[in-house]
């Protein structure tokens, strides 16, 4: 058996499974199904960390989810370590390697522990007043200190190298918690024949049974009666239960997030298993059932390690067998701490006294208490406690004055009541309301399709909550639509388990005249007085005391706090505690790592990664891929010894004087079919296409409504009825959506259909001199010669055997065609074109030296010229746009004021005086480079290249009134020198397009 | 995420299908070219970003591709109804549970 | 004039093949497909010419491989997909308005097979696949991850997965990913 305060017996686990775990290196053992909370108590080990602001030191509040304090440094080995893990919830591992956090340099001796002496430093709202003065000193001094001081644990800096999964799951009914009440709507549901999943945070359903024994339902104690329930649900097809998953998120129309822990638990979990699964579940109705918290009392120094949860201890005591001390105290003011006494006692724990608030508790519960020995103190307080680094003592006496008595402990356990645990149905965008009998907030009405069941909803007795719940499941079967199944029968239970009493706010002792540190919100260190404090400060919101004292603002977002601080903000405030109000829930209910959000969209799977048919054998000609979106597009083709620069010279170079391939397959292709075709394009495009003769290509404008350049391509038509457009590369989804809503919701009486065959393409630009030579042998039933097919037209046969779309265009300015193929298709004949090119010394050309090429002949690239804001005449497409035409998307915003007011920005060709200076796209241009700073900018450079064929720079830019400066000195001032240059025409090579119609 | 009712594919998908464009019934002028500036800017920029009942258009891009018209309700996120891109605006009215529902025919 | 040799079909995904227990993941043999757009009145007409009845109900498809099957996928849209025939030259004969648009290349298809297949799916596809809802023929287009797929269940633990050539890396790497975790 490990640990000394194991008591032989007790407990649920087989003390013969041993682990071993360190904590801060030191060895120790647990047992199996031990949390490390439990395993570490076992060992005597009440001191864990040290708190956010005054470095206190503290330990276990609780023994579940809604622990503050208890917050470890896990790991497994140098890449699995995970921060800020709730040691009330991580389950023992063989091998685990525990550390505590935010402590320097040891766990008993830290020296952050001054912060608690210099406290009133730190008092509520500390960052917004302490640190204004001076104000440099606040990055340099301030920031520094306290980052270093304050804190939760640190992040891991290695790749994490395990695998998450996600899984989209749609039910009937969602069950969320494997209590008395979510286990009896699961089975009634079930056997009512829906579809069910149960999802319950603790690796063992059972819920209140970790800790009340003192149930029985169809004859057996209630935690047998758990486990027997799950087995009966795991045993139908139609329910998956899931265990250690905590459901953190409800969404619109009950989509709700669950995270189950797959391996964290296991010492050596199967790598091919994710360590995290995200399930998305989408249920016809939710079942909620998510019970109750336990509340702590707010008394003076009531954080000290030892002092816990009443129900706390009693979980370790009677799931995990471990006393929680050999001296228990008791501070209450709810019957529920009583039992914890009483079975402490009976496990042979000395419990000296109980310490009620309440001056009339229950006579059956003091009459036990006699029985048992245990003193009764009823109507008194607990007003400090003693102990450095474990309680020690407490100090008990009236909150009204009078003598006090301090007792001798090694731990403390308390409890103000239960906080029905609402967080689901709040998300769920339910309102609560006050229930002034029970003195909680409960569920008001369901705006999902929702029920709460149980303790959540405010039902204490365990018979009303285990046939409150079968009506639930039931009915929620039913309103899902489920038929032929038979009900469930509630089974009989009974309890002697009392939950009544409750106190919200400080307990007597810790009032308003006093400045005692009484810990309401333990992990961020936020005290009654704080409270206080704000609201004397003139925060009266709940939502402003809570933002200026960060109460209920940390990781376990308040779970133990948030109820506390409201009651002593009420009364602060003189106002009755509903009226305060609540502030909202928000997911994840628990904390929720990244690498479950994220899932699989991790590495190569974060993004799509696309690539183009010929993407092998570009590869295996050496090219260097850019990213353009999700595309991997061959950049430059650098031969041995060539840097970039050179690389793309000689592909200039090459493309002019004999030939280049392209991969053009990225572009965007919509075939458009019917016999409004052509109508849909003249109102598509600023361009006519009536006169548009099948076999022949044309350059398109598209515009947007409010008559900017959205888009451009070569449009050709393959017959009447049928048209091969192509869109920019960045632009074919959005092209196509923009095409579908006006076609689909302004113009639906046409007869068109489009059909994106961007893909269904591989496209292989031939560009230069020797372009036809190269295709031609290749090609049947095409005749290429210039006079049968000129520049914009487009031809269909066969190349290599295989059906083509050639089609003659150029955006280089040279003699060009480009072929199409079947994408399947396209690296062959990639392959075959190389194979007549290379030895005709044409070369393979990436998109920076497509960019140089079209650069040369002034052609935009809509995107890089254009910005969302030039119209067809700034860009001097003006002859693209076609006067006479009714109408098209775009005509009447080219009218605006504004669009043809004079002075516009217009795109123009820019020199360089010195032609060795390539100038930096973006940079901005001036008239008078003597101004004082901030310069009047009349535009900016939009485009900029080394043109190796023109023997010098050259760049295209918009200008403030630019075609009239044609000729005129400009100035692009740069940090270290101002470059002149001048203003020209955009077309810098062949200016009669001579190499184009060759 | 929302589940959204597509008229088209006549069941509920889940949002990831598809895409929001804006408000609806927004109708692009026959004669657009000779409209006034004014007329222009009220059709082309001015929007209601209403709380409460909004109208506006879906496009269930990742499904059956059609573009549809929807009432949603701001406040809750709850859709009220959807229909089919071209069919009359649907009206809604308040009931007295706060909850936005179609107008009773002939009222 | 020189004759080169007959360019070799190249397809995106050949030579994959992954799983896990209880999942097969294959490519699926090249096929001919047709995006066909045209209005239901005409359906008959075309359901003529390519000798099978279009599916008229949304989710739902018609026929089935190596041979012809057409999925709904629009009030105005079907595809085609035919591992033996020639769709488009059958439609070719039908005197209607319609657009029949080849795609054969622009699609390729990952067969996912086995007892896990559903749950693999589930793992990129919000939609309900359970068998109430999405029964055997059932079809649409929808989302897996980070792209867009037509899914079809061609049987009971057959689902057929088209997606864009480009996209087809992802969708398999994705689905060799979800496989491994299908809880099969």
């Amino acid at each position: 058996m490990s640990g000394a305060n194991r008591i032989k017996g007790k407990g649920r686990l087989t003390p013969a499974r041993t682990l071993r775990f360190t904590f801060d290196g030191k060895a120790l053992t647990a047992v199996e199904g031990d949390t490390l909370a439990s395993a570490l108590i076992s060992n005597g080990i009440h001191l864990t960390g040290r708190s956010y602001k005054y470095h206190r030191p503290r330990g276990m509040l609780s023994a579940g989810p809604e622990e503050p304090n208890a917050l470890i440094d896990i790991s497994r080995d140098a890449a699995r370590r995970t921060p800020n893990v709730r040691a009330t919830v991580q389950e023992v591992f063989d091998g685990m390697r525990a550390r505590s956090q935010n402590r320097w340099p040891s766990l008993a001796f830290d020296i952050g522990g001054i912060n608690n002496f210099a406290s009133p430093l730190f008092a509520a709202g500390f960052y917004y007043k302490t640190f204004m003065w001076p104000k440099a000193a606040w990055t340099k001094v301030y920031e520094p200190i306290i980052r270093a001081a304050a804190g939760l644990g640190v992040a891991p800096v290695e790749p994490d190298p395990d695998h998450y999964a996600n899984h989209h799951v749609h039910c009937d009914v969602l069950v969320i918690g494997g209590g008395a009440a979510g286990l009896s709507a699961a089975l009634a549901a079930a056997h009512a024949g829906a579809e069910v999943i149960l999802c319950d945070e603790q690796p063992e359903t059972g819920g209140a049974f970790h800790h009340d024994t003192d149930a029985t339902i169809d004859g057996v104690q209630g935690w047998e009666w758990a486990q027997a329930a799950t087995a009966e649900l795991r045993a139908m097809d139609n329910v998956r239960v899931l265990s250690r998953t905590t459901a953190f998120g409800s969404q619109a129309q009950n989509h709700v997030a669950l995270v189950e822990r797959v391996t964290e638990h296991l010492a050596n979990p199967d790598p091919a298993l994710p360590r995290e699964r995200l399930w998305q579940v989408r249920a016809r109705q939710v079942v909620i059932a998510t019970g109750a918290i336990e509340r702590h009392m707010v008394f003076a120094n009531n954080d000290r390690p030892g002092i816990m949860l009443a129900s706390a201890a009693r979980t370790f005591l009677n799931h995990f067998g471990v006393a929680v001390g050999a001296k228990v105290g008791v501070y209450t003011a709810c019957d529920s701490a009583w039992a914890a006494a009483f079975d402490l006692k009976q496990a042979g724990v000395s419990v000296p006294a109980i310490v009620d608030v309440r001056t009339d508790p229950d006579p059956a519960l003091v009459a036990r208490a006699r029985e048992l020995g245990i003193e009764v103190l009823a109507g008194q307080c607990v007003l400090d406690t003693s102990g450095k680094l474990r309680v020690k003592s407490m100090k008990v006496g009236r909150a009204s004055g009078g003598s006090t008595r301090d007792i001798a402990i090694d731990a403390l356990i308390m409890s103000a009541g239960w906080t029905p645990s609402v967080h689901m149905y709040s998300q769920s965008r339910g309102k609560v309301v006050w229930d002034e009998a029970s003195q909680r907030f409960l569920p008001g009405r369901n705006v999902q399709d929702c029920m709460s069941v149980g303790a959540c909803a405010g039902v204490d007795d365990l018979a009303d909550a285990i046939a409150g719940a079968a009506e639930a499941g039931q009915a929620a079967a039913r309103a899902a639509g489920a038929k032929d199944g038979k009900d469930w029968t509630a089974p009989q239970s009974a309890s002697a388990a009392s939950w009544a009493g409750s106190m919200m706010g400080s307990a007597g002792g810790a009032g308003a005249e006093t400045s005692v540190k009484a810990f309401v919100d333990f992990q961020n260190d936020v005290t009654a007085k704080d409270i206080r404090l704000a609201v004397r400060e003139g925060m009266h919101s709940i939502e402003h005391v809570k933002r200026f004292t960060t109460n209920g603002m940390a990781t376990d977002q308040g779970k133990t706090s948030n109820i506390h601080g409201l009651a002593i903000a009420a009364e602060m405030l003189g106002k009755p505690l509903p009226q305060v109000g609540l502030t909202t829930f928000r997911a994840p209910y628990t904390p929720v790592t990244f690498g479950a959000i994220v899932n699989h969209s991790r590495g190569s799977l974060f993004d799509p990664t696309r690539c183009t048919p010929m993407h092998a054998a570009e590869e295996a000609q050496g090219a260097v891929f850019e990213d353009v979106g999700q595309w991997k597009r061959a950049w430059y083709y650098p031969r041995a010894g060539e840097d970039m620069h050179q690389a793309v010279n000689r592909e200039c170079r090459t493309v002019r004087e004999v030939a280049g391939l392209f991969d053009a397959s990225t572009l965007g292709k919509i075939e458009v079919v019917g016999p409004d075709a052509a109508e849909f394009l003249n109102l598509m495009y600023t361009n006519s296409w009536d006169k548009l003769e099948p076999g022949r290509c044309k350059y398109g404008i598209m515009l947007r409504e409010d008559g900017f350049i959205y888009d451009d391509g070569v449009v050709g038509r393959m017959a009447e009825d049928r048209f091969h457009v192509t869109t920019t590369t960045g632009g074919a989804p959005r092209v196509m959506h923009h095409m579908e809503d006006y076609l689909q919701t302004e113009f639906p009486h046409l007869k068109v259909w489009l059909t994106s065959t961007t893909e269904q393409w591989a496209v292989i630009a031939v560009q230069g001199p020797k372009a036809r030579e190269i295709i031609a042998p290749l090609v049947e039933g095409i005749d290429m010669s210039n006079e049968a097919m000129p520049h914009m037209s487009v031809r269909e046969g066969t190349i290599c055997g295989v059906p083509t779309r050639l089609f003659r265009m150029s955006f280089t300015g040279e003699t060009g065609f480009e072929v199409n193929v079947p994408a399947d298709y396209g690296a062959a004949v990639w392959t075959a074109l190389w194979e007549r090119a290379e030895p005709l010394g044409a070369c393979a050309y990436g998109t920076e030296a497509m960019h140089v090429l079209r650069a040369e002949k002034g052609y935009i690239i809509v995107g890089q010229d254009t910005d969302g804001t030039v119209t067809p005449d700034d860009a001097g497409l003006n002859w693209a746009v076609a006067r006479k035409k009714p109408d098209f998307v775009g005509i009447r915003g080219m009218t605006r004021p504004d669009l043809i007011a004079p002075g516009r920005k217009q795109l123009v060709g820019l020199v360089t005086r010195d032609p060795s200076i390539v100038l930096e796209e973006g940079a901005q241009i001036v008239a008078d480079p003597n101004q004082s700073v901030p310069m009047t900018m009349i535009g900016h450079v939009t485009s900029s290249y080394w043109s190796e064929n023109c023997g010098r720079s050259i760049a295209m830019g918009v200008v403030a009134g630019g075609r009239s400066l044609k000729g005129k000195t400009l100035y692009v001032p740069m940090p270290e020198r101002t470059i002149e240059i001048e203003v020209t025409d955009a077309v810098f090579i062949d200016k009669e397009g001579v190499r184009l119609n060759g | 995420m929302l589940l959204i009712h597509c008229p088209y594919c006549q069941e509920d998908r889940p949002e990831l299908e598809f895409r929001n464009t804006g408000e609806a019934h927004i109708e692009r002028p026959k004669d657009i070219a000779s409209i006034s500036d004014a007329d222009f800017e009220k059709f082309f920029f001015i929007r209601t970003n209403p709380k409460g009942v909004t109208y506006e258009r879906w496009r269930h891009i990742h499904g059956c591709a059609r573009f549809f018209n929807a009432v949603r309700d701001t406040v809750s996120d709850r859709f009220v109804t959807t229909y089919k891109a071209g069919e009359p605006r649907v009206e809604v009215e308040r009931g007295e549970d706060g909850m936005l529902k179609l107008k009773e025919s002939g009222q | 004039m020189a004759k080169s040799a007959q360019a070799v079909r190249t397809p995106p995904l050949a030579g994959r093949i992954s799983g896990a227990a209880g999942v097969q993941l294959t490519p699926a043999a090249p096929a001919a497909r047709v995006s066909l757009r045209a209005g239901a009145n005409d359906a008959k007409a075309l359901s003529t010419a390519l000798g099978l009845d279009l599916p008229l109900r949304p989710k739902t498809s018609a026929g089935s491989l190596p041979g012809r099957l057409a999925a709904w996928l629009g009030p105005d849209e079907w595809l085609v997909i035919d591992e033996t025939g020639d769709p488009l030259a059958d439609l070719g004969k039908a005197e209607v308005l319609c657009s029949a648009v080849d795609i054969s290349h622009r699609n390729t298809a990952i067969l996912v097979s086995g007892k896990g297949a559903r749950a693999t799916l589930e793992s990129g596809c919000p939609q309900n696949l359970s068998d109430s809802v999405f029964p055997v023929g059932a079809a649409s287009r929808t989302v897996l991850g980070k792209i867009e797929v037509v899914i079809i269940r061609t049987a009971d633990t057959d689902y057929r997965v088209e997606c864009w050539r480009s996209f087809s890396t992802y969708a398999f790497d994705f689905l060799s990913e979800s496989a491994r975790d299908c809880l099969a």
